[in-house]
């Protein structure tokens, strides 16, 4: 059993150790000038974070096909959210 | 459902009220049945406040001129009338009180999954409400209850964040409460008891659940990009800083048309229910009702767009919003047609219960094909923002849900209190509300096609005399709520004691006497069948 605390409180400081890394890249993106493409990587660097948030830390990799299908229907909303918001914003 | 084992004999003092009577317990309970009540409490008081507010409206638009109030105390009317009644009454009405109630009565469980959450929702309800009231009371809003901007973010100098935070909190209750619901569904089930034997009451909340819990964070997001606003000077929605003032419609409208869909899913569940006991027959077409709910759930995300088509926003997504809007009416027009088809050849009988859900399908009927007249590009720039759009919302809202919610709290008063109301009495005021609320909002379709506008305390002398019968309705309407408050709570000393099934339905809930001991079920029952047999079983 020891081991295996062990085992899990290594990854969260892995993952948290990984989180930081992309905080850096996120920061050191913003300086570097790529015109439209700067967004796409900081919204990019974003999602992989987030996922590995809910993936690790939420525990959905330890979690029933139903909660990881409901977590996905969040995601598929906030595509709705967006999606629909860029018909307006795009087509103005 | 049939039970295997029919309920023992209850003595009285093991029901859920006997427990035990202090204040105490009620604060601190975490049975399902006894929150319910509190929400039925809170939310009583709640609605009678911003009926108050309703009624000062209704006397203020008696004359042309402004004789009341002023013009800002009249914005400020308005906005509580519709903040209290749509987060504060609407939304938690049916789901908070019937279906916390019943849901683990109808499933055959002795609670919701998380029943100390349960309690911690009202909590945050309460919170949420203390905080809009004291907004109130320091001087109100001005925005009405969309908050559009610029003006809730840049100019109103009412107190837009102390309701907005009010709001804010009690979403979070909102969210506790259909995740509970959602979670207790899936898991809590009584043996035998497949999805497709679920009531449709179940049904419809579990789709109201899903609403509930996608569609809330959204409204907290865009109350929380206007504090980011308003406070911190950040450029969200004000184009002067980069920002998109249609962003906040479109976001809050994410929120809020969906929201309708909260308000009126378990309006229809419990219709589902009555319509089914009082026809004596199963509802027609169970599975295409229980699929409705989860379509309009659904399709009821796409259309928040028709709420924009003067606003700006382009053209081409007009056409998609108003397109999607008019395919979410056909789940809503199957229930209708089904709903009618179920009491085809039934043996009908008019108790109250049965009254209110009647009055439900036409005022429903009426507020829904007045919505597709919205939803049509071209008309909707002439009633948009008129008193078309107001009687539109008010037919669905409170013809179709407070109508649902009164005829709801008819049929599982029994069950709830263990007490009858007066059968006589219920049935007159049922007409009553009918009456009047037809009066009051039907001239405002009329006034809304000639052109007045909605949210002014003065209008020209030629739409008098409509506003003044719609005043007369609104008198008549406010007694007629006022009968049930006072033979409902009457009931609780005076009314004959009811039995476990007074209308001889089909369900759990009725297997388990009145009022259900605090664990609802002496022992878990099994279900074989679906959820109602009333062809056979009777
Ligand atoms: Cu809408």
């Amino acid at each position: 059993m020891d081991s295996h605390a062990d085992h899990a409180v290594r990854r969260y400081f892995g993952i948290f150790a990984a989180l930081l890394v992309l905080l850096v890249i996120t920061v050191g993106a913003a300086y570097v000038h790529l015109g439209a493409a700067n967004i796409v990587v900081a919204l990019v660097i974003a999602v992989v974070k987030a996922s590995l948030v809910a993936w690790v830390f939420m525990h959905l990799r330890s979690s029933t096909p139903i909660v990881i299908l409901f977590a996905l229907g969040g995601v598929f909303w906030l595509v709705i959210l967006i999606l629909l918001t860029a018909a307006d914003f795009l087509a103005r | 459902m049939s039970v295997v084992s029919p309920a023992p004999p209850l003595r009285l003092k093991e029901s859920y009220l006997s427990v035990s009577f202090t204040i105490r317990s009620w604060l601190l309970s975490t049975d399902h049945k006894r929150i319910g009540i509190l929400y039925l409490l809170s939310i009583t008081a709640l609605f009678l406040f911003g009926g108050a507010a309703a009624v000062a409206m209704r006397v203020e638009l008696m004359t042309p001129q402004a004789d009341v109030v002023r013009a800002e105390v009249y914005n400020r009317m308005f906005t509580v009338h519709g903040v209290i009644m749509v987060w504060f009454f609407l939304i938690p009405s049916i789901p908070a009180v019937l279906g916390n109630f019943l849901i683990p009565l109808m499933i055959g469980a002795r609670d919701l999954a998380f029943p100390k959450l349960n309690l911690a929702s009202w909590y945050v309800f309460m919170a949420g409400a203390a905080f809009t009231l004291w907004a109130i009371v320091r001087g109100g809003v001005d925005t009405g209850w969309t908050f559009y901007t610029p003006y809730s973010s840049t100019y109103s100098n009412s107190y837009v964040m102390l309701t907005a935070t009010g709001i804010f909190i009690t979403g979070f209750s909102s969210i506790f409460t259909g995740l509970n619901f959602i979670v207790t569904i899936h898991t809590m089930r009584a043996p035998g008891l497949q999805w497709f034997r679920l009531p449709l009451f179940v049904w419809s909340l579990y789709a109201t659940s899903l609403i509930l819990v996608l569609a809330t964070p959204v409204l907290a997001i865009s109350l929380g990009l206007i504090a980011l606003e308003r406070l911190f000077g950040f450029g969200i929605y004000d184009p002067n800083k980069g920002g998109d003032p249609l962003l906040f419609q479109h976001l809050f409208w994410f929120y809020s048309h969906p929201a309708v869909y909260i308000m009126i899913l378990p309006g229809m569940g419990v219709v589902s229910e009555t319509i089914a006991c009082f026809s004596r027959k199963a509802v027609f077409g169970y599975k295409v009702v229980a699929m409705s709910s989860l379509a309009i759930a659904v399709l009821g995300f796409l259309v928040w767009g028709h709420h924009m088509f003067v606003s700006g926003q382009s053209t081409y997504a007009g056409l998609v919003f108003s397109l999607l809007s008019f395919l979410v009416a056909i789940p809503s027009a199957i229930k209708t047609f089904n709903w009618t088809a179920t009491l085809y050849k039934g043996q009908i009988t008019f108790a109250t219960p049965m009254l209110y859900a009647l009055g439900f399908i036409g005022l429903f009927t009426i507020g829904g094909l007045t919505g597709l007249v919205l939803a049509s590009l071209a008309v909707d720039v002439h009633v948009h923002d008129t008193y078309f759009v107001v009687a539109h919302f008010h037919y669905i809202m409170v013809g179709g849900m407070v109508m649902a919610y009164l005829g709801g709290i008819h049929f599982w008063w029994p069950k709830m209190t263990g007490r009858m109301y007066p059968e006589g009495w219920a049935r007159f005021s049922a007409i009553l509300v009918f009456v009047g609320f037809n009066l009051t909002f039907f001239p405002q379709f009329l006034l809304g096609y000639l052109g007045m506008p909605r949210r002014y305390h003065t209008y020209p002398a030629e739409f008098q005399v409509l506003n003044v019968m719609s005043t007369a309705g609104a008198s008549i309407l406010g007694v007629g709520y006022l009968f049930p408050l006072t033979y409902l709570l009457w009931s609780l000393r005076y009314g004959p004691r009811a039995e476990s099934n007074p209308w001889n339905a089909t369900g759990l809930e009725w297997q388990t006497p009145s009022p259900p001991p605090t664990y609802n079920f002496k022992e878990t029952p099994v279900v074989t069948e679906g959820p109602y047999h009333y062809e056979t079983g009777e």
